[in-house]
């Protein structure tokens, strides 16, 4: 293998890789069990409530709440785990390890050590998403070929929330906000996401916060994928939206990082 | 070995460096040789940081010439930190890897294939004596280990020019020799040393050549031998009175060396003959707690030339 080169963002990612592998184990665990507890907890408990009611059919265009719930988890997995990723971590490499400096001080540029985490999160994306279509997988009612597609949308959504995030943890000069990004962000977009019912559900003004947080997009994808149904304007809309959040929030990281290391 | 000889690896030009409305590095002049241990001294916030990190091509230069190996960090700012070795102040270990496994990842920022980086990094840790400490975690080491890992993982990539910024700052002493011994065969190996310290001590043993700085200027430049000499008398009185009595003994022993300065705690009497200077104080009666006639540092030069200490 000698004289074939890396190319810089790689050997960036290659620092997380060597860090995961000494929690991978744990990591693959948590990411099977959590799923699982979820769609069993919410998919079996409210939806024997849900699909005995008056209106089920109506308003889960014929799934179970089971096979509606379910697919969602992929989109909102991503996010919660890429969310964690982006901020401490980034804010670390910064500040306490500085392994941000220590890549800026070799052959490794700004945008190439951006580009390298942007990697990292993408890994990271699809093996959270991974974990989940595995779940999935093994109920006959929500084991279908979509699982595979909706894998990709699971990392498409977690980036969408990381790159933007992590442009945040980059400027920032403390972690004040960190935890209230968490409760105060995160955490409705999670709760008014699509994924635990239909936003139609939900007075107009409501439905409209649905629409501007990525991760319905991803729900509304992830759910798509796996039954059909969408158009494939949706598609692209829905995809576009989530590339445009992703794009631009790299695009400010590879500033502010640039700003950073290299003052 | 003082490399007087050897060809200029990094060369400064009314170099300057502005952070906003303060101008950190204003416009100093300096020239490095291959294989010679160059020191930036001075105190905290002489620009001293500032100036490492425009010569490892990370920090722009805001105006003036910089040059090294010939090239400008401007341009060719990744060819140059492909040959450069960096110690920062602070270590950036990753705590959570192993010993072998920092250094090894560091290799690979520098594209060296992974089986090359894993046999380096058993080799420097040799050096740095602490491989038997390659699989252990890098939280638990002392200071002075975590110091000599980052050593080791800056020569990861066989480096021509080492960049050590305030090397030994906050270690003990019996750690900091330990240290200087390593670069001292460093240096005998031929690798570039340029350190900044706002330790004399650490100037003096390991710098062929130096500039001390204070307040972004170059005030002097010279062998730690030079500098002393030019700017000291030989030997220092150093008298201490009771306390808070110094403004009051100060004119008592005015003139008896060439040149004295009042410190918080003592007054230093510059004279070629120490000895001499104290008969001469206890002749005017002025009698001190206690009395030290030594050698002039460069302590002592930097304190004539800024009229100020290095460490406060």
């Amino acid at each position: 293998m000698m004289g074939l080169s890396t190319p810089p963002a790689v050997r960036v990612w290659e620092h997380q890789l060597i860090l995961y592998r000494r929690i991978w184990a744990s990591n693959v665990v948590v990411s099977i069990v959590r799923p699982l507890l979820y769609v069993l907890g919410m998919g079996l408990g409210v939806g024997g409530l849900v699909d005995d009611g008056p209106r089920a059919d109506e308003v889960l265009d014929g799934l179970t709440y089971f096979q509606f719930f379910a697919p969602a988890m992929i989109a909102t997995t991503a996010m919660m785990v890429l969310v964690n990723d982006s901020l401490w971590p980034i804010r670390g490499g910064f500040l306490w390890n500085r392994t941000f400096f220590s890549q800026a001080a070799s052959p490794i540029s700004p945008g190439e050590i951006v580009g390298g985490v942007a990697l990292w999160h993408l890994t990271k994306g699809l093996l959270s998403s991974v974990g989940v279509a595995v779940v999935l997988a093994l109920f006959p009612s929500t084991r279908t070929w979509g699982l595979i597609p909706a894998v990709g949308v699971g990392a498409l959504t977690g980036v969408a929330f990381a790159a933007p995030l992590t442009t945040w943890a980059a400027w920032r000069e403390t972690d004040l906000s960190f935890p209230n990004i968490n409760r105060f962000v995160i955490v409705p977009m999670f709760l008014f996401s699509g994924a635990f019912y239909p936003i139609s559900q939900l007075p107009t003004w409501l439905q409209w916060f649905s629409r501007i947080t990525p991760v319905w997009h991803g729900v509304e994808l992830c759910r798509g994928a796996v039954y059909g149904g969408l158009s494939l304007g949706d598609v692209v809309v829905h995809v576009v939206y989530l590339l445009a959040w992703a794009g631009v929030g790299w695009v400010l990281a590879r500033k502010v990082f640039a700003d950073r290391l290299g003052n | 070995m003082s490399g007087s000889e050897g060809t200029a690896v990094i060369t400064a030009k009314a170099l300057t460096k502005r952070f906003g409305d303060f101008e950190a590095v204003k416009g100093t002049d300096f020239e490095v040789r291959a294989g010679e241990a160059f020191g930036f001294l001075g105190p905290n916030g002489a620009g001293k940081s500032s100036t490492m990190r425009m010569i490892g091509a990370v920090s722009p230069v805001t105006s003036g010439e910089l040059r090294i190996f010939g090239l400008d960090p401007a341009d060719d700012g990744r060819k140059i930190r492909a040959r450069l070795g960096v110690v920062p102040q602070q270590d950036e270990l990753d705590e959570f890897l192993t010993v072998k496994d920092n250094l090894v990842i560091y290799g690979r920022y520098f594209d060296i294939p992974l089986k090359a980086c894993r046999e380096k990094a058993m080799e420097l840790l040799e050096f740095v004596q602490l491989a038997d400490r390659a699989d252990s975690k890098v939280q638990p080491l002392s200071g002075g280990m975590k110091r000599r890992v980052t050593i080791a993982r800056s020569l990861m990539s066989d480096p021509e020019i080492l960049l050590l910024d305030e090397p030994t700052t906050g270690l003990d002493p019996q750690a900091r020799h330990v240290l200087w011994d390593r670069l001292y065969r460093l240096k005998q190996q031929g690798v570039t040393l340029v350190l900044t310290t706002h330790y004399m001590d650490e100037a003096e043993q390991l710098c062929d050549r130096l500039v001390v700085m204070d307040q972004g200027e170059i005030a002097a430049e010279g062998s730690p031998a030079e500098l002393i000499r030019t700017h000291s008398p030989r030997e220092v009185l150093e008298l201490r009175f009771p306390a808070g009595t110094n403004a009051e003994h100060a004119p008592k022993v005015e003139g008896v060396g060439a040149r004295q300065e009042v410190l918080p705690d003592r007054i230093l009497i510059y004279a070629d003959d120490g000895e001499a200077a104290l008969s001469e104080v206890h002749r005017r009666q002025a009698v001190p707690e206690s009395a030290l006639v030594r050698r002039s540092t460069l302590e002592d030069v930097f304190l004539r030339l800024t009229g100020r200490t290095l460490v406060e």
